[in-house]
Formats: C-alpha cells, sequence, structure tokens
C-alpha cells in the first residue's frame, strides 16, 4: 500500500489506536466528545459507563463499523479514512466480538471459522480448517464444530465467535458487552476464554459490566458518561479511589447490589 | 391341586393406535363428532368425484386415433393423443423435432443432478447448465449453424414454447431480481434511484401491456432492417417483468436479516460483494424461498398469455386444436388436459420448494 499518510511496518512501540478529539453526531445527537485514547500494544482496557453514554459506539469506530465525524483514529499504525480498501485492511487486524454474538446461522461452526480465512486472507481450505480447529480447541468447543449455531447455548456461541475473530489473527481485539446477553450460568466460560487470552498478551478493548473482570485482567478502567471520558485509571485506583462524582455513583450503583 | 390366590393379569389390548385402522381411528374417527363429520365428508367427496372420475376414466375412450373411436358417454382422450405430438412441439418441422427431443431430455436430466443433492460434481453441472446448456440448446432449436436446418421460432409452439419461455423467464428474472433488490437498497442514490424506477415500471404494468408493447410498439422505434425476433423480444419482456417482482421479493428477504450479520461480516474484513454473496443472500433467499417459488409458479402459468401476441403455447395450440372440424366439441377434454399439464409442472415446483426449505433448515 502506499505510506502516505500511514508507516507500513508500525514499529512494535508505537501505539495499538491512537484517538485524538474523536467527535460523532447522531444526527444532532453529540454521542462522542473529544476522545483523545491512547491503547498501547499488549494493553488490556476496560470501558465501562451507563447505558447510552457511547462506550459502544467508541470501540465500533475503531473498525468503521460507526463513521465518526471529526478527529483522526489510527489503528496499527494505518490511519482511518472513508477510502474501503483501508478499512478493509484495518478490519483485518481488529478482532470483534457482538453482544448478540453475530454467529452466521447458515453455515456450521467450523465454516463460520473459515469463511473469511478462505475468501479474506484467500488460504487453502486445509489450513484454514487447522486454523479454526487449533481456536475452537482452545475455546474448548472443538467437538462442537459440525454443529450450527443454532444448536449451542449463548455461552458456547459466544466462545465460537471469539474463536471466529481470532482465527483472523488479529492484532488487537474488541469485545462490545460479550457477557450481556447471558445467562447467568454462562457468563463465567466466556469470562474464563476472555481472561485466558488477556494472558496471551492479546490487546484487548472490553466494553462491559463485568467488574471482576475488569479488576482481574484490565491494565486501564475507561469511564464514560456522555460522550465523554469522565475517567481513566488503573483498577485498583479506579475502584478504590475514583476522582470524579460521576464515576463514584455509578460504582455505587453497580457494585451495590 | 394348585389354587391361584391372585387373579391372571389381564393380556394388553390389542394395539389399536398402529395400522389402518389405528390411523382411522386416531384421525377420522375420534369421537362422535368427528365420526359424523368425516361420514359427511366421505360422503360429499364420493358425490363430487364419481362422476368426475367416471368421465375421465372410466367411461372415457383411450384408444383410436379418429373422433370416430369416441362412442362412449365419457372423455375422449383419442383427441389428445391423436394431437400429442403437435401438443409438445408446435409446428416444428416433424424431421427436426429430434433436436427438441435432446433439448428436453437434457434439461430435465440437468433438472434432476442439480435437484437429487447425492450426486457429485454440482459446481460443473451447475456451470453448464448456467453457460453451456443455453447456448446449445439455442444452437439446437433454432438451427441455422453447423448443417442444421434453421427452424425460424414463429414455427415453435406446444409445450417446447411454454418450456422455453418459463426457463428463461425463470432463470432470467432471478438474477436480475436480486441484482435490482440490492441495488435498491444500496448507499449510492444514483443506483437506488435506477433501481426503484426500474421496478416500479415493469411491476405497474400488466404482463399483457408488456407483450403488446414488445410485439407492436418496439417496431415501430427501431429501424426496419434490425429484426428482432418476435420470442424474443417476449423473452426479454417477461424476463424484466418478473424481475421486479423478483426483487421486491428478495428484498423482503434482504430486509429481515439483522444488520449484526453485516457487521460480523464487516468485523472480519470482507468487503460487500462477499458480504451479500456469502452472508446476507444465502440467509436472505432461503427466508424467502415459497416467495421466490410462488413468483416462479405465477410466471409459469402466465406464459400462456403470449398466445395474445400470436406465439402458440401449450394452452394455444390446444386451443387452436379445438377449432379443428374434424374435432369440434372436445373442448372440455382440451382444457383439462391443459390444465393438468400446468398443474403437473407448478406441483412439483412447489414441492421441490418445500424439500429445499426442509433440508436447508439449520435453526432449531
Amino acid at each position: 500500500m502506499t505510506a502516505s499518510n500511514s508507516a507500513s511496518t508500525p514499529s512494535p512501540d508505537s501505539p495499538m489506536i491512537q484517538v485524538e478529539g474523536l467527535n460523532k453526531w447522531y444526527g444532532d445527537f453529540h454521542v462522542l466528545r473529544d476522545i483523545d485514547l491512547t491503547v498501547a500494544r499488549g494493553e488490556r482496557i476496560v470501558v465501562c459507563g451507563p447505558s447510552g453514554s457511547g462506550k459502544s459506539t467508541l470501540i465500533r469506530c475503531f473498525n468503521h463499523l460507526e463513521e465518526h465525524q471529526q478527529g483522526r483514529i489510527v489503528v496499527d499504525g494505518v490511519t482511518m479514512t472513508q477510502d474501503v480498501k483501508r478499512i478493509e485492511q484495518i478490519r483485518r487486524n481488529v478482532g470483534m466480538v457482538f453482544q448478540h454474538f453475530n454467529l452466521f446461522p447458515h453455515l456450521s461452526v467450523l465454516d463460520n471459522c473459515c469463511i473469511s480465512q478462505t475468501w479474506v486472507q484467500k488460504k487453502p481450505r486445509a489450513e484454514a480448517e487447522k486454523t479454526a480447529m487449533e481456536f475452537l480447541e482452545r475455546v474448548q468447543i472443538a467437538d462442537q464444530a459440525h454443529k450450527y449455531p443454532g444448536q449451542l447455548s449463548g455461552g458456547q456461541q459466544q466462545r465460537v465467535a471469539i474463536a471466529r475473530a481470532l482465527c483472523m489473527r488479529p492484532e488487537v481485539m474488541l469485545f462490545d458487552e460479550p457477557t450481556s446477553a447471558l445467562d447467568p450460568e454462562m457468563i463465567k466460560e466466556v469470562l474464563d476464554v476472555m481472561v485466558e487470552l488477556a494472558h496471551d498478551g492479546m490487546t484487548m478493548l472490553c466494553v462491559t459490566h463485568e467488574m471482576g473482570f475488569a479488576k482481574t485482567v484490565a491494565d486501564r478502567v475507561i469511564f464514560m458518561d456522555q460522550g465523554q471520558i469522565i475517567e481513566q485509571a488503573p483498577p485498583e485506583t479506579f475502584f478504590n479511589n475514583p476522582e470524579s462524582e460521576r464515576t463514584q455513583l455509578f460504582l455505587s450503583q453497580i457494585l451495590g447490589h | 391341586m394348585a389354587t391361584r390366590t391372585e387373579m391372571i393379569e389381564a393380556r394388553r389390548p390389542p394395539d389399536m393406535r398402529r395400522g389402518a385402522v389405528g390411523w382411522l381411528r386416531a384421525n377420522l374417527f375420534n369421537g362422535p363428532l368427528n365420526s359424523m363429520l368425516s361420514l359427511v365428508a366421505i360422503v360429499l367427496l364420493t358425490m363430487a368425484l364419481w362422476p368426475l372420475a367416471q368421465w375421465a376414466l372410466i367411461d372415457a375412450d383411450w384408444l383410436g386415433s379418429t373422433r370416430e373411436a369416441c362412442t362412449g358417454e365419457g372423455a375422449c382422450w383419442v383427441f389428445i393423443s391423436a394431437r400429442f405430438e403437435t401438443i409438445i412441439y408446435g409446428f416444428y418441422p416433424d424431421a427436426e423435432r429430434w433436436r427438441v427431443d435432446i433439448v428436453l431430455a437434457l434439461m430435465a436430466l440437468l433438472i434432476a443432478w442439480l435437484a437429487i443433492p447425492r450426486l457429485p460434481a454440482k459446481r460443473w453441472v451447475g456451470l453448464f447448465a448456467l453457460v453451456g446448456f443455453p447456448v446449445l440448446a439455442f444452437v439446437l432449436l433454432l438451427g441455422g449453424h453447423f448443417g442444421l436446418e434453421a427452424v425460424p421460432t414463429r414455427e415453435w409452439g406446444g409445450l417446447m414454447l411454454t418450456l422455453t419461455v418459463a426457463t428463461v423467464g425463470i432463470v432470467g428474472s432471478l438474477p436480475i431480481g436480486v441484482v435490482l433488490a440490492l441495488g435498491r437498497r444500496s448507499q449510492m442514490p444514483l443506483v437506488r434511484s435506477l433501481c426503484v424506477v426500474f421496478i416500479e415500471f415493469w411491476r405497474g404494468v400488466p404482463l399483457i401491456t408488456v407483450l403488446f408493447m414488445a410485439s407492436v410498439m418496439l417496431p415501430l422505434f427501431v429501424p426496419t432492417e434490425v429484426e428482432f425476433d418476435k420470442l424474443l423480444r417476449a423473452l426479454i419482456g417477461i424476463m424484466f417483468f418478473w424481475s421486479a417482482y423478483m426483487a421486491e421479493v428478495v428484498r423482503g428477504g434482504l430486509q429481515a436479516i439483522p444488520s449484526g450479520q453485516e457487521e460480523a461480516a464487516k468485523a472480519l474484513g470482507m468487503g460487500y460483494w462477499r458480504r451479500m454473496g456469502l452472508i446476507v443472500l444465502p440467509q436472505a433467499l432461503k427466508l424467502v424461498i415459497p416467495g421466490i417459488v410462488n413468483t416462479f409458479i405465477a410466471l409459469f402459468k402466465d406464459t400462456s398469455l403470449v398466445l395474445i401476441i400470436g406465439l402458440f403455447d401449450l394452452l394455444a395450440i390446444i386451443r387452436a386444436g379445438l377449432t379443428d372440424s374434424n374435432w369440434l366439441g372436445f373442448a372440455t377434454e382440451g382444457y383439462v388436459f391443459a390444465a393438468l399439464m400446468f398443474w403437473v409442472f407448478c406441483f412439483s415446483m412447489s414441492r421441490y420448494s418445500q424439500y429445499i426449505e426442509r433440508r436447508l433448515h439449520t435453526g432449531h
């Protein structure tokens, strides 16, 4: 690609994601206000905040599922523009896990994991299957590889979704409320997979309400409200000595029960 | 003497839930009211169907070649068998009918091959069916090349013409419809408006008007040296007309696919055509199989409208037979036979679509 405003081989200590002065509107509604954020390689960040605070919108901007109107986003050295080729290049480096899993119901679990490898990365089918089985093994669901998503439980589906994203060997993983649509007894199996992933050094951005997860694995917790980053701190500081009143109020509400 | 202190255990009653008797009990005679209703229904059905069976089967005349063979009270199927060849081939020259036979046989073979899941090499057979077969059929049916005598389309007719029109319509309207449906949902204003205008124009005009325009009006606008075949014009009209309907059926399916599917495909780095071709369309088309087949069936039946521009399809050729002075008075037989032929094709499509729906079902 042309290296006009993006380095072709980002150095290891360049940030994974860099956001400067990000603003986004839905019509008149100002969803994201002046967001500045730098995510280092290997960093694990948890984003929390009340609903409607723009946290999902923020991470969806990082792979252009949402378009921003102002500011600059650089992912792995590539600056986000309107150019479709460039967007697709960024997306190949960014894995995403959705609240509602979004598995492809017409494809088997194995095919869900292979389809993008064979069609986007142009890998031979055998190699794609090998990679897929490797990651399905890691999320402990390899024995269900030939079933269809509709035959799996929510927790199993979400683990497949994680494996599917990992099959593309992304540099960074975005989690958009991965456990919010799950029954309580299935949350743990998904969180376990995410914790393991974090220990392997994957760069992760998680929008979640699982404060236990934030305490154990996050390097940094970001609190958002009304489209702004109100506070960001390592988990010990964030949970024990939150600075802003809004953070304190939020924490008392979700940790109170 | 040995005495028993307990009663011998009762034997299980014979199982009345299985077999023909069991089925009758469970479905027709489970209770006095249902039994009565069943009896009434059986009596009414017999009263209605018996005369029909008597006319069509029992009292009917099957053998012979002239109208003198029809002496009984019932249907005169000799009328059909005597003109059977014309019904199939229209006015296609006798000596060249083997060409039609080859095309029809090959078509049946291809459809069967593609329809039966166990047979291998679907991709290649499908490719041949879509690319090789139309060319081959075109060359064979029309002739004029490779030493084949040319048979102009005005000599085509009967079932062969009906199948030609229906096949071209079906094979053409689905892909055009899919493209139009995608276009109508496009982000690009120009593409979107073009598709909307196309769909709304063709959908807003009666098919008869389309056919009239194709056969009468179009020649007025093009120079006389350029000669469009009448059948070709009708085919294009029919294809566009039905692709507009197909587009709306497919759009309904596209609408029903949650946006998360496309987002997931985007997040995996897929471009527009891969997202549509691999993720959205397979699900959307599966969802609207009933609507698609509905349109196919309507298309198949409406092929008989080509008779108004002077093409002799299956129905028209049978109608033409009714005016034959040797065979006056057999209109019922003609229409019943035409209806039966149409019904067989449409019913097959319907059954096959139901089978496909069951086969593609992956939700649980």
